[in-house]
């Protein structure tokens, strides 16, 4: 037993490094990033004991776990809520085929969006998916997650989800640390058939995961991540979940002197919550994102039907992240004196890095637009250049989600658009914008593609690419006329050369793709300071 | 007891190896701790912060609850502003006087300076020269440190020995420069409050 100072992410995987994982899949997505790169900086997973290197994107990374799972190994996805949406389509269907070796799926979610395009609770996918779902409250509840659970699936072989919150996830605190156990050998399934999901087969699985519900309710009745504690005040109960379980021990300095039903683990467990709806006049629920268990319990009359309090009835605020001071005034405490906020504060977003080679792109494709007057528009997606968007650049129309750029230009195109720009960046071309270049070959779209090959991943903190190296390669091998391929060092001093090639390709009545390919301003910094450390 | 310190910045400003000196000084001494951090996106040039909690007895919240912080401890002025709804009646703040002007309506420098005076508990450090004095700019941080550092709660040699677990992977003339630099920043607080 040892003490470790560790992220919720790290605390996580360390608790999964030590439940015998034999790998982990994923793509970087604030917040869930440091859960993989943990592994990576752990012995076992620089011996290579574990399987951790970055996947394309998170649909490949879910599916690979699916493939490492029927090897009868215990592993991992892990991705940001988002990242949930790409992978969608394997989770819901693990789900249905289930598992063999224990399978989680770690989803940070990010509500008040402070690295993310929306705040969506992935608690929802798991009445979408009919699986369990585990929420810790705390680092050290992080820790225990993976070892509870890789059993529950294995028990009931069926993927888990487990969500974390930004808070969660990048809070550190001192974790416990027990005794790692083996790995679990290979071994395959015994009835692999039910992972053939033919619908003959399919409606046998599906009835398999629909009759597996009881069980896992049961489990939830049963779980140390569920807790129900009395107490004397019986006017107001509380439902606390994850981490707002901690504001709810905060506000009442760790004595909340009221029935409280702890939540961490769902289906919401429905004998403890009899309890609190038997005994309490009113029920307020704490929960960080979507108000998920208050919706389930209104408008469903149990025997007393307490009045519920919540986010929908404004005794929470609707939408972002809960505080302190949140949780303290929806228990009608008093405010505690606070000084007024400055007047004299301006707003300081994010904003490129002083010489990123993104700022040179951006102001080339305005300038290559000047002509156009204002009928162009440019079509980009998610990473450092989403930033693009703000002045003084002003350089990109939308920001959807990872790949959109290309699709989207293209469809614009496909209605009339004249000039349409796509901006994409090089790791999240090969996330999920390399079908949308097919799609403007198959049909010659009249699309300028502009990749920012920055050779890093750069917004999560300089993840190594998938692309790097591959991207004319990849462009040509997808179709596009090698002409029309063109790399160019975005740079201030290449800045006329550079509106002149994107002028030729916008002009090219099919589709174009100009690399512009210089290293992330951040990763080369840091690759000089490695060099003077290794000559010192 | 618990002390509930916010740590304010700029993304790049060097905010996280400050709350990982003060979390190991706080681990050091076998107290609890709770650090948020942010992570991501806001690190590019944006407002950062850092929510320290550590005590003797066991930390619920991840997050300080606004009208509890005992200490701001700011990397630039405008941003110790930002959470002053944070501070408690009793607490101080401690920032640096340099602004870090990276956005276009960046507010007039004497208007900051002059409202963290109105403070009844403040400290304005000038970190740019203390930290050249200390022989480089790259520790203004580090003098910041020192210069919160009367009012952390926890002893100075404890966190000397974070500053060295921290820079354990440079060379010994950085850890010097930092030591030199954290000692500056408390000397320069060190004198009697003002008002």
């Amino acid at each position: 037993m040892s003490i470790r100072l560790l992220l919720g992410d790290e605390a996580l995987a360390q608790g999964a490094l030590d439940a015998g994982i034999s790998g982990v899949y994923a793509y970087p997505g604030t917040p869930s990033t440091e859960i993989t790169e943990h592994v990576q900086k752990s012995d076992l997973g620089r011996s290579g004991a574990v399987r951790c290197r970055w996947s394309a994107n998170e649909k490949t990374a879910l599916e690979a776990a699916l493939g490492m799972s029927y090897a009868g190994r215990r592993t991992m996805a892990s991705m940001k809520h988002v990242g949930l949406n790409v992978a969608a389509d394997p989770f819901v269907n693990a789900a249905i085929s289930g598992t063999h070796g224990g399978l989680m799926i770690n989803v940070a979610d990010d509500p008040s969006m402070h690295s993310s395009q929306n705040e969506q609770d992935s608690r929802v996918y798991t009445d979408l998916a009919l699986v369990p779902c585990i929420e810790p409250a705390d680092q050290q509840e992080a820790y225990r997650t993976p070892a509870h659970a890789l059993e529950l699936s294995e028990r009931h072989r069926v993927p888990v989800l487990v969500r974390l919150t930004t808070r969660l996830a990048h809070s550190r605190a001192p974790v416990t640390i027990n005794t790692p156990r083996p790995q679990r050998p290979f071994s395959l399934p015994d009835d692999p058939d039910r992972f053939i999901l033919l619908p003959s087969r399919a409606r046998v699985s599906y009835e398999r995961l629909v009759a597996l519900q009881a069980a896992l309710q049961q489990e939830s009745e049963e779980s140390p991540f569920n807790r129900f504690t009395d107490g004397p005040d019986r006017a107001l109960g509380v439902i606390a979940a994850g981490i707002a379980h901690n504001y709810l021990m905060e506000v009442t300095d760790g004595a909340p002197n009221r029935p409280v039903l702890k939540i961490g683990q769902y289906p919401i467990p429905l004998r403890s919550l009899d309890r609190l709806f038997a005994s309490c006049e009113r029920v307020l629920v704490l929960e960080e994102g979507y108000p998920y268990i208050e919706a389930k319990l209104r408008g469903f009359p149990r025997r007393t039907e307490p009045t519920v309090l919540g986010r929908l009835n404004g005794a929470l605020p609707r939408t972002g992240e809960l505080s302190p001071a949140a949780v303290a005034a929806a228990l009608g405490l008093p405010d505690l004196p606070r000084r007024p906020g400055s007047s004299v504060l301006s707003s300081r977003p994010p904003a490129l890095c002083p010489g990123c080679p993104h700022a040179d792109t951006c102001r080339a494709i305005v300038d290559a637009l000047a002509p156009h007057r204002t009928a162009g528009r440019v079509f980009s997606d998610i990473g450092c250049y989403s930033l693009g968007a703000l002045p003084p650049y002003r350089a990109i129309d939308t920001c959807i989600e990872m790949g959109a750029s290309i699709t989207m230009a293209k469809g614009a195109a496909d209605g009339g658009l004249r000039p349409a720009v796509a901006l994409i960046g090089d790791s999240t071309f090969t996330h999920s914008g390399m079908t949308g270049l097919l799609d403007c070959v198959t049909e010659g779209a009249p699309v300028t593609i502009v990749i920012v090959d920055n050779l890093t991943v750069a917004m999560t903190g300089g993840q190594p690419s998938a692309a790097r190296d591959r991207l004319e390669r990849i462009s040509e091998g997808i179709g596009v006329d090698p002409r029309h391929i063109r790399v160019i060092e975005p740079h201030p001093k290449r800045h006329a050369e550079f509106v002149a090639l994107l002028a030729e390709e916008i002009a090219h009545d099919g589709p174009s793709v100009v690399i512009a390919r210089r290293e992330c301003i951040q990763t080369a910094r840091r690759g000089i300071r490695r060099t003077e450390g290794g000559a010192e | 007891m618990i002390r509930n310190v916010i740590l304010a910045g700029v993304g790049g400003q060097g905010l996280l190896t400050l709350a990982a000196i003060i979390g190991e000084a706080a681990l050091s001494l076998g107290l609890h701790l709770k650090q948020s951090e942010v992570h991501g996106m806001a690190q590019r040039g944006g407002a950062v912060q850092s929510h320290l909690r550590y005590g003797d007895r066991p930390i619920h919240s991840d997050l300080i609850w606004e009208g509890t912080a005992d200490l701001i401890l700011a990397l630039e002025p405008m941003e110790a502003l930002r959470y002053l709804p944070f501070l408690s009646p009793n607490g101080i703040v401690v920032s640096n006087r340099a602004p870090f002007v990276n956005i276009p309506d960046y507010p007039e420098e004497s208007t900051i300076h002059r409202e963290i005076e109105a403070l009844p508990r403040h400290r304005l450090i000038d970190a740019v020269a203390l930290a050249k004095q200390a022989g480089s700019e790259r520790c203004a941080n580090m003098v910041i440190l020192g210069a919160g550092s009367p009012f952390l709660s926890l002893p100075e040699p404890a966190l000397l020995d974070g500053i060295r677990t921290v820079f354990a992977s440079k060379p010994a003339s950085v850890v010097e420069t930092n030591i030199v630099g954290f000692r500056l920043g408390r000397a320069a607080a060190s004198k009697p409050e003002v008002n």
